[in-house]
């Protein structure tokens, strides 16, 4: 290990986040991974592009406010507007996500070009750890944070709603409510990964910990903790072995929980592809 | 059975009465539910029948406070329920439950006493001695490690009323509970509605087989949007109503 690296302060704050941002990250997944919805976080995700191209827009300069308010109202509205037309029953959520997604990530590229800040959008796409200063560390620690105090303080009706929002309705639970709350928070967890992993490579981190979590476990509270772990784990790991062999931190750390993904499908002793079979 | 907490009928000889009142849901326009009253209570089995769309299911969840109503009222045990009341529980059909959720039987049973703990308190001796009788009272202790996909058909309608047990549920509401169980599984769950409204609980569940109602339950509301008929199961049955709900169109309200 090169240990001059450690002392560089560029590196320890990009540790610091890339450990913080995983795990935050890896225990709301456990989340996605309940209510089967990667496939919307894919598309929220690559919503925030356009969000952040329209706050450069609209204010003319990049800054981590811009983009992180931009990326935030962008996947609200495409989020919250696909279960308004979904209401009108006649088109399916699904359907009315990947409609309005892709339309906004169109408009977004068209607008790419007329924006002098090209180059720093990059950053944003696939996530600069490195150049990570003070600020979005504590942009970074506030959102998750705020995360995992919420869900904490409302796992119980989180969970009942996840699990039959029928029964948990006839608990008393608010499930409408529930339901606004766990999407507003998966907005808020993605907008905070922008930095270390990309808008792109957000899926990975808000997904990868608690579906390797999964193949291990029939505990949903270790879904949780477990998903922290393995994102907060993977991503410090993920850092430092992309200093040592020189490729991008950010690829490096959906790399690196997709490989700890694959080594417990194969290797799960319970649900692993080379399981003793019962 | 050991003993149970239930100050009904079969301990203090009083009935507890569930009262409905023209009863009237729509679901965007269209007429789900219109006009529909019974009045029953605790100790009885009630079966919901009728064609497909004729409103049982949404009967079940208009009084488990799933779906708004558009009028009626609900009375039990002389107090109007608003929206929902801790005193129901509503088991979905098995085909609705996401069954590869990580959860154990113990977890699932343990939901049920969120209603008591409320969103943040720890769980109490009392909280887990519940938990421990209703698994007991369904011969579910030696499975409350599995995860709820591992069980069968008839253990896993078995885990959700442990689950409305341990939430200690006085009306059991269940959405066609006999569907896709085989012979075995739906005798011992007969038995154990039997047993349950013995024990002064009252069950109310969907049902299709016509062939099975009078061994089944006590009571039956026989619905096509509107209440045909209601009452013990052996008055109401008649060859002509059977014939009248299900072999002719039913005209739309």
């Amino acid at each position: 290990m090169d240990f001059e690296l450690l002392t560089n302060p560029f590196y320890q704050r990009a540790l610091a986040t890339a450990g913080f941002i995983g795990f935050a990250n890896g225990f709301f997944s456990g989340f996605v991974v309940l209510r089967r919805n990667a496939l919307s976080v894919s598309a929220l995700s690559h919503t925030m592009l356009p969000g952040i191209a329209l706050g450069i827009f609209l204010t003319g300069a990049l800054s981590q406010w811009n983009a992180f308010l931009g990326a935030m109202f962008a996947a609200l509205l495409v989020g919250l507007g696909s279960v308004a037309v979904a209401r009108g029953n006649r088109v399916e959520q699904g359907t009315a996500l990947a409609v309005l997604y892709t339309a906004a990530f169109a408009a977004g590229i068209a607008l790419l070009p007329k924006l002098d800040t090209r180059q720093e959008l990059e950053h944003w796409l696939f996530g600069d750890i490195i150049a990570v200063g003070n600020t979005d560390i504590w942009i970074a620690f506030g959102i998750g944070a705020f995360t995992l105090l919420i869900t904490n303080l409302l796992m119980r009706p989180i969970l009942l709603t996840l699990f039959e929002p029928n029964v948990a309705a006839a608990q008393g639970v608010p499930v409408r409510s529930i339901q606004y709350l766990i999407f507003g928070l998966l907005v808020l967890a993605l907008v905070s990964s922008l930095q270390a992993v990309g808008c792109v490579l957000s899926v990975g981190l808000l997904v990868t910990p608690a579906a390797t979590v999964s193949l291990l476990t029939d505990r949903t509270s270790a879904l949780f903790w477990g998903g922290g772990l393995i994102g907060g784990g993977g991503s410090i790991v993920a850092v430092l072995l992309s200093g040592k062999f020189g490729i991008a931190p950010g690829p490096a750390i959906v790399i690196v929980l997709g490989l700890l993904f694959i080594a417990a499908y194969l290797f799960s002793p319970k649900y692993g592809l080379l399981a003793p079979r019962r | 059975m050991s003993e149970t907490h239930h100050d009904c009928c079969a301990h203090h000889g009083h009935h507890h009465e569930l009262v409905i009142e023209n009863l009237t849901v729509s679901y965007r326009r269209v007429l789900a539910l219109e006009n529909v009253s019974l009045a029953t209570s605790c100790g009885n089995r009630v079966a919901l029948i009728g064609p497909n769309g004729a409103g049982k299911s949404t009967l079940l969840k208009a009084i488990a406070g799933l779906v708004p109503r558009d009028g009626g009222s609900i009375r039990w045990r002389g107090t109007a329920v608003k929206k929902w009341s801790r005193e129901f529980a509503y088991l979905p059909q098995r085909e609705e439950v996401d069954w590869s959720f990580p959860i154990t039987v113990r977890g699932l049973v343990e939901m049920g006493r969120y209603p008591q703990t409320g969103w943040w308190r720890k769980f109490s001796a009392a909280d887990t001695a519940a938990v421990d009788r209703a698994l007991d009272s369904l011969a579910l202790m030696d499975l409350q490690n599995r995860q709820i996909r591992e069980l069968s058909g008839g253990q896993q309608q078995r885990a959700f009323l442990a689950r409305a047990l341990a939430q200690e549920a006085h009306v059991l509401l269940l959405d066609e509970p006999f569907t896709g169980l085989d012979r075995n599984a739906s005798l011992l769950l007969g038995d154990l509605l039997a047993k349950l409204a013995h024990e002064g609980r009252l069950v109310i569940a969907s049902h299709h087989d016509l062939n099975t109602v009078p061994r089944l339950f006590d009571e039956a509301l026989v619905l096509a949007t509107r209440p045909l008929a209601f009452g013990p199961v052996a008055e109401i049955l008649t060859p002509e109503l059977i014939d009248r709900t299900f072999h002719e169109p039913v005209v739309p309200a």
